[in-house]
């Protein structure tokens, strides 16, 4: 018999194809599209023209009169039944349609339904809305300028439009160490509100059963148990009697965190008509309304030694939250986790200070493949060493080592509270810079630049904070942030196992049956894995900033030992020995000293339900919930090269390291595909993406000839590599990877742009990088 | 996305397709490649009540070389110019161009005579075919014309065809020998309309001066440009760095750019004018057997 091995049961570090690929490539997946119920009826939106309008009237008369139309909901018949407003997941209100006033262009402010979803289209067209518009504030700054109008003035006691101020870190100590400074730099730089623009764009089908009781929700969510919670406790729907199911996701990034107004209004036409009622967004709708991310403005400031010892760092930041505080954070971290913005460097002092603001702009605030607002603190941190080693005319690279939190540091308490698990920076530096043959570029740099050719080289030396979260810190609305993992036995030796958290395209029906081959000795082929159903999974928060395989990887892991540890006791059964003669070895039960003498965990499976020992319960079952000890700490070194045409200001990625250390990996395949996935977001928002406005509050670019995905033909050439430091409190010692390579690669970017053109004097430039922006510099400098 | 309702009609001629926009006038629209027609109804930016689909009438789809021009069907995809030889050997600049539009998706069905039909500055044959002085058959209710393309682009997406009228071919004299063009378009991100796209055509003479130039601009104003000053000042010069930066500068002159989502207005202009002077130096290039 062939001997088994991790790579013949498809275990941890083994590249073994995608489970769900077989349906995705094929065109077999099944997306909220795809659900069509017998006598479904079509929710669409009727949504506001203005950025901030009283609404004097709405006139349905015209579209009940369209064919096909069966009823238009508004603000009003939501009010009768208490769902005019909902909680959002920060803990502020938000309107499910508007009432009295429009609060940013595009808001709901009608739903019309209908029996097929052009008839709903032709409908909304034609309901009319009487506004008198009201002043539009868009600016985050002018909006806490005294005066500014109020814009909630929904909110009881709300005297202006700000949200909260939050801060970290100790504010005294960091201005001593600011005075007695040798060295500071400062730079205000904005991170551009910008959408996570899943495929998929959002939406559901609701299918209430008044002589059930049932309802059956299909819909777009990260999250489904959170959100079943959510739905019982906001509306008439209990929890035993709803059923969410997240079927084939198309993209999340964050923007199926939120819970949506399209959401509610398709279960309450359900639920009055009696019928089943799908929703679906358009691009545009998905673009314009639904959950942004960043727009942070911020200004940090360094302060070091004359000899590069970077020794504080301070950072105050305005944060655009829109017109409802609607982000996706732990309850207890309005923003998230950016006090990680001392990122890779032992920092003896820092003070950050948030301050979220109400704008007339669709809510959001997401976590867009980032952990919490992870991404906004790297990047800062990054572009602030990139000026510091201006400042100190010192290699980049040199004062990013000289700063580095050393190995022997881990695990390192940082001046914001957090305990970095563990790391070796400079190893995985040094693994980038000679993959990209760092010194020999500086030379080519130096050469081009005597002959005024301009060529950029960026580095960004990140450190991720992923897996929320341990119970005592970390919440949504109260529920713990843990997970769970339940996993079946079945007599042949063959596996199911279910799960509280949700892909939405990150292979955990693969690399969660690699955990459990590893752990169970069987393999990965004849373990099942199913998610999104509260019906039949576990309780868990879902699948976001990177929590996945942190947390619920950690669950399989604890949940197949607990089964390993029935088993061994089957085992000893059998084989006629103490439980103490048996080891796992060689994924089997041996009895120790006695090779040969083994039982498989199939053939342990078989005996649990037909052979148990006396005094012990049938079946091999196990159900855990996870409660991190600590988030994990993933990090890397990216290393961008930029040539730049002088004359257009035009810029190509000549060359792209990318060097992450996420501990254990379980599937390398998998493992590049999303560090491919978020470099290319990461490029995508550094060179091209943002939502913007103009005064009045209209969208400039709601859609996507506008607002603009890179294509395979824009998108550089990655090159890869990693390092390994495991975890040491995780189960199989991984950490998350989804999010470091969108998290690290904007930074990058920008630096490799600034440093070509350095020696002219430029030590900023805005994302995302037009190359008009580059132009426009090289015009004022002489140089185009 | 959804358009409004509209009724369908697939003649199977040219007569009965003219019958029809003559029957509904300004209701009437057509249809061939369908890439710009169909995302402004389905944004409902149009509303068409008649939909006349020409793709069913024989004998609209020849790309043939006659009597010294070359004449393009108004049912010829850009994925036919793509893959045609004589548009490879004598055309450039129709080559250049066609294989920027959008993607190949989109020019399996996107028509050149849609794109001109559309009279939308920002689409890129206008400026190609201004370079190239092409002229356009012409048939309606009252029979066929031709109009040069200098006459047929009246304002944003307004042409000289009247509403009963078909844009039947595009006609386009062959370069003489020692010709060559070049296209260049700079764009936010693959397969985006062009922030800035100029055209250039040149012919030299036994000398290697320049005897006769054609420059088009797109997306640079209301209208596709035809830089005219720019195209005179090169006439009988040798196509030296001085008088390509002269060329260039005039075309910037010409151009009329607005600010937008895709760059500011002095972008733009300056723009104009390096894309004419890289387009130029590679149309001489060409015209001179080279690359």
């Amino acid at each position: 018999m062939a001997e088994t091995t991790s790579e013949s049961l498809g275990g941890i570090g083994q590249s073994v194809k995608r489970k769900e690929d077989l349906r995705f490539i094929q065109g077999k997946g099944k997306y909220i599209e795809d659900f069509y119920l017998p006598n479904m009826v079509y929710g669409v939106f009727v949504r506001s023209i203005f950025a901030h309008a009283k609404i004097n009237s709405i006139n349905s008369d015209a579209a009940l009169k369209v064919p096909g139309v069966v009823a238009v909901l508004t603000e009003k018949d939501l009010a009768g039944v208490n769902l005019a407003w909902m909680p959002t997941l920060a803990g502020d209100t938000q309107a499910v349609l508007a009432g009295e006033k429009v609060l940013f262009q595009s808001q709901e402010v009608a739903f019309v339904v209908a029996e097929t979803q052009a008839a709903a289209v032709d409908g909304a067209s034609l309901v009319e809305v009487d506004y008198e518009e009201l002043p539009v504030v868009v600016d985050p700054f002018k909006a806490m300028e005294p005066g500014a109008p109020v814009l909630r003035t929904d909110k009881e006691g709300q005297k202006d439009n700000h949200i909260f101020t939050w801060e970290a870190g100790d504010k005294a100590k960091t201005e001593k160490a600011f005075q007695d400074a040798e060295v500071t730099v400062s730079q205000k730089t904005h991170y551009p509100r910008c959408h996570p623009a899943p495929l998929e764009t959002c939406g559901c089908v609701v299918d209430h059963n008044a002589f059930t009781g049932r309802t059956d929700i299909f819909m777009t969510s990260q999250a489904p148990h959170a959100h079943r919670t959510i739905f019982a406790l906001i509306s008439p729907f209990k929890e035993h009697t709803t059923r969410i199911v997240a079927p084939d996701i198309g993209g999340g990034f964050g923007n199926k965190v939120p819970v949506y107004p399209g959401y509610v209004l398709s279960a309450v036409a359900s639920l009055v008509l009696g019928r089943p009622c799908k929703w679906i967004e358009t691009r545009s709708e998905n673009i314009q309304s639904t959950g942004f991310a960043r727009d942070y403005h911020s200004e940090i400031e360094l302060a070091a030694t004359k000899d590069g010892k970077i020794t504080a760092l301070r950072v105050k930041t305005t944060a655009d939250h829109g017109a409802f505080d609607a982000q996706a954070s732990p309850s207890k971290w309005p923003a998230g986790l950016f006090s990680i913005c001392t990122g890779s460097y032992d920092i003896a002092d820092a003070h950050v200070q948030v301050d979220a603001v109400y704008t007339n702009k669709a809510p959001g605030g997401v976590a867009y493949r980032c952990s919490f607002r992870v991404t906004e603190a790297v990047y800062i941190m990054e572009r602030a060493v990139d000026l510091l080693a201006v400042k100190l005319n010192m290699d980049p690279v040199q004062l990013r080592k000289k700063n580095f939190i050393k190995p022997e540091q881990f695990p390192y308490k940082s001046t914001t509270g957090w305990e970095y698990d563990s790391g070796d920076y400079e190893k995985t530096m040094n693994v980038a810079l000679e993959a990209v043959g760092y010194d020999q570029l500086r030379k080519e740099q130096a050469e081009k630049r005597s002959r005024g050719e301009l060529m950029g080289i960026g580095i960004s030396s990140f450190t991720e904070i992923v897996g929320a979260g341990p119970r005592k810190q970390f919440d949504i609305l109260g529920l713990s942030m843990n997970d769970g993992a339940e996993i079946r036995v079945h007599p042949t030796g063959t596996v199911m196992a279910r799960f509280g958290v949700k892909s939405q395209g990150q292979g955990h029906e693969t690399t969660f049956a690699q955990i459990l081959a590893e752990e169970l000795g069987i393999p990965e082929a004849d373990i099942i894995v199913e998610e999104g159903d509260t019906d039949t999974a576990p309780y868990g928060l879902g699948t976001y900033g990177s929590r996945s395989t942190p947390v619920a990887g950690a669950a399989a892991a604890i949940a197949a030992r607990k089964i390993r540890d029935k088993a061994q006791k089957i085992a000893a059964h059998m084989l006629e020995v103490s439980e103490a003669d048996i080891e796992w070895k060689d994924y089997k039960f041996q009895v120790k000293g006695v090779p040969g003498k083994a039982k498989t965990m199939a053939e342990v499976a078989f005996a649990a339900y037909t052979a148990i020992p006396d005094g012990m319960e049938a079946g091999l079952e196990a159900v855990t919930y996870y409660d991190p000890p600590n988030f994990t700490f993933p990090y890397g070194t990216y290393i961008c090269v930029v040539d730049i045409d002088s004359k257009t200001g035009e810029y190509k990625i000549r060359k792209f390291v990318a060097v992450d250390d996420c501990g254990i990996v379980i599937n390398p395949m998998i493992v590049e595909g999303q560090i491919h996935g978020g470099l290319t977001e990461g490029f995508a928002i550094a060179t091209m993406q943002e939502i913007r406005f103009d005064e009045g509050g209209n969208i400039l670019n709601g859609n996507f000839m506008d607002y603009m995905l890179p294509t395979a033909v824009d998108t550089p050439h990655w090159d890869l590599d990693r390092t390994v430091t495991p975890c040491p409190h995780h189960p199989i010692g991984a950490k998350g990877i989804g999010e470091s390579a969108n998290v690290g690669s904007p930074p990058a970017i920008v630096n490799a742009i600034v440093d070509a053109l350095s020696h002219l004097g430029v030590t900023n430039i805005e994302m995302p990088v037009s190359p008009w922006k580059i132009w426009r510099i090289l015009h004022e400098k002489g140089v185009a | 996305m959804i358009p409004p309702s509209f009724e369908y009609h697939a003649p199977g001629s040219l007569a009965d397709a003219i019958g029809l926009l003559k029957q509904h006038g300004d209701e009437a629209k057509i249809l061939s490649g369908g890439h710009s027609l169909v995302p402004l109804m389905k944004m409902r930016f149009a509303a068409p009540a008649h939909i006349v689909d020409i793709n069913d009438i024989p004998g609209l789809d020849y790309l043939k070389e006659e009597g010294g021009h070359l004449r393009i069907g108004a049912l010829v995809r850009e994925a036919d110019l793509e893959a045609s030889a004589v548009i490879a050997a004598k055309f450039p600049l129709i080559l250049d161009a066609t294989k920027l539009i959008a993607d190949p998706q989109v020019r399996n069905r996107a028509t050149i005579a849609g794109n001109l039909a559309h009279g939308d500055p920002a689409n890129d044959h206008p400026a190609v075919m201004l370079a190239l002085d092409a002229e356009l058959v012409i048939e309606g209710s009252g029979g066929e014309r031709v109009v040069p393309i200098t006459k047929f682009f009246v304002d944003t997406f307004e042409t000289a065809l009247a509403s009963d009228e078909v844009l039947k071919e595009v006609r386009i004299p062959i370069p003489p020998a020692k010709s060559g063009g070049a296209y260049f378009k700079l764009e936010r991100r693959v397969g985006d309309f062009a922030i800035v796209g100029v055209a250039a055509q040149v012919s030299l003479d036994g000398a290697g001066n320049i005897q006769s130039a054609g420059i088009g601009l797109t997306n640079v104003g209301p209208m596709p440009i035809k830089a005219e000053a720019a195209e005179a000042s090169l006439a009988g010069k040798a196509p030296n760095d001085a008088t390509l930066q002269q060329a260039g500068q005039l075309a910037a002159d010409a151009s009329k750019p607005v600010t937008d989502n895709r760059a500011p207005e002095d972008y733009k202009r300056a723009m104009v004018k390096e894309l004419t002077i890289r387009a130029l130096r590679r149309a001489v290039s060409r015209a001179e057997g080279g690359n």
